[in-house]
């Protein structure tokens, strides 16, 4: 059936980090701002808004996407895991523990969006090269770190994760 | 930055979508990944007054193959194909410009369908479209009709579809032992948007080239077949000195912008380089693959 659009908001039904959330949400909505204007889990950050940086990168049904260019409506009966999927209390999760320990990141801006590529990444290819990390963050911008101590937390992260 | 109102419609059948589409014409713009459409409406360089989202039309969803080729259904992601490792040899120049399209998470959202309509120059897959002869299937209330690559592309991001139809499937013809193939980019940064790219395909015979093609990405307003270029190497023995003068009349046949990333010339200079790689590396696989 088509659903008829009487005005522009529809009410929607999602789960985020296992939650299970109903809200009336205006078509237009990017998922990004649903997701932290909505329902206060700002985790996830809104960088260049047009889809280039990779800063509001999810896991949209187990795949990374960006949050930006996805309207809220589109994730009604889909599930969305943001940054705070990842560490359980104040145990952080590997990935997140390498990059710490590596400096793989300064004002922390992108971050979330690195760890979530990096988890897909990951979970695809549990041992990349150097080249394969570069060629896999390349949609990910970093204005602090210049690269390198990211690729070393990637890599870290990736011998953390395989003992695991 | 967010997109202004518009009206939002999310059926889950072909029909309902094609009767959505007649009913509000031009003023309706069709979502697939939204990975191009997303950027515009954000920035509201598009304003539609209604989308008509197919993300939750199933039908368009599949790929298969069967004797008479490759058919994929719009709404098939580009990661999908990506993770076929099959497609390596059956389509081998399709799964070498997959990892090309924009990143994973691009990917993992973008279109097969939203890629061929979106008609940008710039982009992998109007070019293998041309480079691999494929056809496009379009819909509308009243029926189906098919159209070719070559004639689909009419002008800057515009295609032979009107407003009342949409793409529902792309077809690629299978793959030819014979032939040998070649897919190039030249970005500042993996997942850019090319400077310049080729696909180049060619068939041997007995030593003799009875197939060419090369297509341009970034060559101009429209995804371009250097078709000059392609008709000197139609019954020639190959050679590195016929090469070099067909890449160099394939760059002749371009319409290049200039912009941030590169003049006109470059991207005609390179074009001259890359087709020229792309071709030598066309023809040793050829004659690899037994095209002698």
């Amino acid at each position: 059936m088509v659903q008829e659009a009487t005005d522009n908001s529809r009410l929607i039904k999602l789960t985020v980090n296992g939650i299970e959330y109903e809200r009336k949400v205006e078509t237009r909505v990017t998922l990004v701002d649903f997701i932290r204007n909505e329902l206060g889990i700002t985790g996830t950050h809104v960088g260049c808004e047009h889809g280039v940086c990779g800063a509001c990168t999810v896991m949209f049904d187990g795949q990374p996407v960006r949050s930006c260019i996805m309207l809220a409506v589109q994730a009604d009966s889909h599930s969305v895991q943001t940054v705070e999927s990842m560490s359980s209390g104040d145990q952080l999760h590997p990935i997140q523990q390498a990059f710490w320990e590596n400096f793989g990141l300064q004002c922390g801006f992108c971050t979330p969006g690195f760890l979530l590529t990096v988890q897909d990444l990951l979970s695809r290819n549990p041992n990349p090269t150097d080249t394969e990390i570069r060629e896999e963050l390349s949609g990910n911008i970093c204005r602090c770190t210049g690269y390198q101590s990211i690729i070393a937390a990637v890599k870290q992260a990736a011998i953390y994760m395989r003992q695991e | 930055m967010k997109p202004a109102p518009f009206d939002y419609y999310d059926p889950d059948s072909v029909e309902e979508v094609l009767d959505l589409l007649q009913q509000y014409g031009d003023d309706a713009k069709i979502l697939a990944g939204g990975q191009s459409l997303g950027p515009l409406l954000n920035m509201r360089l598009s304003t539609p007054q209604i989308i008509v989202d197919l993300n939750r039309v199933a039908d368009l969803e599949y790929y298969k193959s069967d004797n008479t080729g490759l058919r994929v259904g719009a709404m098939t992601r580009q990661s999908t194909l990506e993770d076929d490792t099959n497609l390596r040899t059956t389509q081998p120049i399709l799964a070498a410009s997959i990892p090309y399209i924009g990143h994973r998470s691009i990917r993992n959202r973008g279109t097969v369908g939203g890629s061929v309509a979106h008609a940008d120059p710039a982009a992998e897959w109007p070019a293998i479209m041309l480079a691999l002869d494929g056809t496009i299937l379009i819909r509308n209330t009243k029926g189906t009709r098919t159209v070719d690559a070559s004639d689909f592309y009419v002008s800057a991001l515009t295609t032979d579809l009107e407003p009342d139809e949409i793409l529902v499937e792309i077809q690629l013809p299978n793959w030819v032992k014979t032939s040998g193939w070649s897919f190039i980019e030249f970005s500042r940064r993996h997942g850019d948007f090319a400077i310049l790219g080729v696909a180049a395909y060619l068939t041997l015979e007995n030593r003799r080239c009875t197939k060419s093609r090369i297509a341009i990405i970034g060559g101009g307003p429209i995804p371009i077949r250097t078709s000059k270029a392609e008709s000197m190497l139609i019954g020639e023995t190959i050679s590195d000195a016929l090469l070099k003068d067909v890449a160099e009349q394939a760059s002749k046949e371009l319409d290049p912008d200039s912009d941030m990333h590169a003049s006109a010339d470059y991207r005609r200079h390179l074009a001259s380089v890359l087709v020229l790689s792309a071709l030598q590396k066309a023809t040793e696989r050829a004659n690899k693959s037994g095209g002698k």
